[in-house]
């Protein structure tokens, strides 16, 4: 068995990387509630939930994502252009993108993209992607937190007319025409060669997402996108107008580009809740049940007593 | 031409094994299809594989669909996805269920896409019922009710497709009921040409491992797990210790998977084993829904945990506030300096 500690990969064969050419690739991210930490204050005793307290995050495998296509970029040469669709606050994660080293970052932001489901979500992606310019590479995170339904990737490279290789841990090696990666499974592993241009979805095994790096925080600071110019103004009133604040973010590759329904030309009927086939018939929130339970001080005192139950019981033999 | 509709269930195989999963949703799909008064598909694609059509008629099918092709021999998204959504753009199924295994989940979006049609990922259980619209003042009759955790496991979903075609799910595996084989049980197997187009290969599969799992975690009398609140993967020997000790296994929560703490085969929970042990020990395990869904039938639980407000405490029978580092070590003495007590008794 190999070990899936991040990082450990020194079995694989070597990364090479030949042919080389530059490689243009696209990261499709969410900003999503952190899920994975939800502490007491966020349910509550009746079993609802607080949804107010839990910070919005950039998706854990989508950093993943965005860090293999950096390590392309590293090692060949190209670009990375981080798309992800939400409200305009999702616009931090795409800061965070830029942070991190992305060349270039669109946010899809529409109440008419509200509501949608994974079907409607692939599109509105599939249409933004298309628009964005040629690409070999599309990189997703396997899955995201909030949703956990792994779809979104795989519907996308349908729509695409793309092959797709999910739960990719490595890249093994990457020419101008073709990619050998290792998918990681519950059962084993696989090592798949395939045309380009193919669409990945990457596991949180696959790396140790770099930090953003606090030269680029300090670099970008400005980062914006254009709802956001008045704030961005009012911290920095050496901009006069909007327009020159625009014409500076966009000569320095800081603005965050907003892209509407109307501007990927997506049809109405298939964004949205409108084109969003799944329905929400009924939530229920979890009330955990309430077992017969007892408190165990962390004490050996306390942890004899609880052993000396569970032999009593046949539990512990 | 078969009868129009009908209840599709994709049969997962390798190397001429069923998964066990196809085999727990053709017999769910069986009882949707009494209900309903629809007959059973089953999707059989491989290569030599012709008496599984058999296998999955005794599960309970009507109707045996079999694509038999060298290019299928292996399970790959293309030419699995073609053959499947051409047969179910000229069939029409009414409901189409996939195994929640990696390839289920890599197949079915791909098909769903395709066919414009409402999917819902990772079902833990299916019924039968009505969904009104109060708006358009409608109703939906006899829809499916595809039922899964959502929002990290907070809370339970019911999703409902009332206007697409098929109504498509993935569905977790080990959560329905296995059918007996009927000896008698008949039904039709009918053969399907599949037409690829050169696109369909752009993808080969080069090597395949399979990790033969020495991780006995289904049938452990004792599982004990842990969690993100385990600091490194020294920190698990602890458990593997207290394990030992206990005659039982390691197991995990998806966040220490994830967190490379400990191998993926470890991991229980909504998207790894399912485990019924009669004691088990999380620590450091907060307990999302998708790890307690995989434990929560354990006789014993003792939750570890720093945070007394984890949501794992609430199904406790013993609830212990403290570092694992340090209570951990306590069990592992306390158990050892027993069975000392005992040997000096015999």
């Amino acid at each position: 068995m190999r070990s899936s500690r991040p990082g450990m990969t020194g079995r694989l064969p070597e990364k090479r990387m030949t042919d080389q050419r530059p490689i243009h690739s696209v990261v499709l991210v969410k900003q999503v509630p952190d899920t994975h930490n939800i502490t007491g204050d966020v349910m509550t005793k009746d079993g609802t939930m607080n949804r107010n307290a839990l910070p919005a995050i950039f998706n854990p495998e989508d950093l993943n994502a965005l860090e293999m296509a950096l390590q392309v970029r590293e090692r060949l040469g190209g670009t990375v252009t981080v798309i992800t669709m939400g409200p305009p606050k999702a616009a931090n994660v795409l800061r965070e993108a830029l942070f991190h080293g992305a060349d270039r970052v669109i946010l899809l932001t529409d109440r008419k993209f509200a509501g949608a489901d994974t079907l409607a979500t692939s599109y509105v992606l599939q249409r933004a992607v298309q628009k964005a310019g040629s690409f070999d590479l599309v990189f997703c995170g396997r899955q995201a937190i909030d949703g956990d339904t792994a779809q979104v990737g795989p519907q996308l490279a349908e729509k695409l007319g793309i092959p797709q290789i999910t739960y990719a841990e490595t890249i093994v090696d990457l020419s101008g025409d073709q990619i050998v990666a290792e998918r990681v499974l519950d059962s084993g592993s696989e090592i798949v060669r395939c045309k380009l241009p193919v669409l990945l979805t990457v596991v949180g095994s696959a790396n140790t997402p770099r930090p953003a790096s606090v030269r680029r925080r300090i670099e970008r600071k400005l980062a914006a996108a254009p709802g956001e110019y008045a704030a961005i103004r009012a911290r920095w009133p050496e901009f006069e107008s909007d327009e020159q604040l625009e014409a500076y973010l966009t000569t320095h590759g800081l603005k965050i580009e907003v892209w509407t329904a109307a501007d990927i030309g997506a049809a109405e009927e298939q964004i949205g809740l409108a084109g969003s086939p799944t329905q929400v018939h009924r939530i229920n929130f979890v009330v955990l049940e309430s077992t017969e339970s007892k408190t165990i001080p962390p004490t050996p005192e306390g942890i004899a007593a609880m052993v000396q139950e569970l032999v009593h019981e046949y539990i512990v033999g | 031409m078969a009868a129009p509709n009908g209840i599709w269930v994709f049969i997962e195989q390798t190397d001429g094994k069923i998964a066990d999963v196809s085999l727990e949703l053709t017999g769910k799909a069986r009882e949707l299809a009494d209900r309903l008064g629809q007959e059973v598909v089953g999707l059989v694609f491989g290569h030599g594989v012709e008496a599984l059509a058999d296998q999955v008629i005794k599960h309970g099918a009507d109707r045996v669909l079999l694509a038999d092709h060298p290019e299928l021999a292996e399970y790959r998204t293309l030419p699995y996805a073609r053959v499947a959504i051409a047969e179910a753009r000229a069939r029409l199924p009414e409901i189409f269920l996939i195994g929640g295994t990696p390839n289920g989940r890599d197949l079915a979006p791909r098909i769903a896409s395709a066919l414009r049609c409402g999917l819902t990922a990772d079902c833990t259980d299916l019924q039968i019922g009505d969904y009104t619209i109060r708006k358009e003042n409608k109703t939906y009759a006899n829809l499916l009710y595809q039922i899964r955790p959502a929002f990290g496991g907070n809370l339970i979903a019911t999703i409902v497709n009332p206007r697409t075609r098929p109504q498509m799910a993935t569905v977790r595996e080990g959560v329905m009921r296995m059918p007996a084989a009927r000896p008698g049980r008949e039904g039709t197997i009918e053969k399907v040409v599949p037409e690829f187009e050169p696109g369909d290969f752009a993808l080969e599969v080069l090597s395949r491992q399979v990790r033969h799992s020495t991780v006995q975690l289904k049938d452990a009398p004792v599982v004990v797990s842990g969690g993100a609140g385990i600091g490194s993967a020294e920190d698990f020997a602890l458990l593997r210790d207290l394990a030992n000790l206990l005659g039982g296994e390691v197991g995990a929560s998806r966040a220490a998977v994830d967190a490379g703490l400990i191998g993926r085969e470890h991991q229980v929970g909504q998207t790894g084993t399912t485990v019924r042990p009669r004691l088990y020990i999380a620590a450091g395990i907060s307990g999302a829904i998708q790890h307690r869904a995989g434990m929560d039938q354990s006789s014993k639980i003792i939750a570890i945990n720093t945070d007394a407000s984890a949501p794992i405490f609430q199904i406790a029978h013993y609830r212990i506030v403290g570092d694992v580092a340090e209570v951990l070590p306590i069990i592992v003495k306390t158990l050892r300096e027993r069975s000392m007590d005992q040997r000096e008794h015999e």
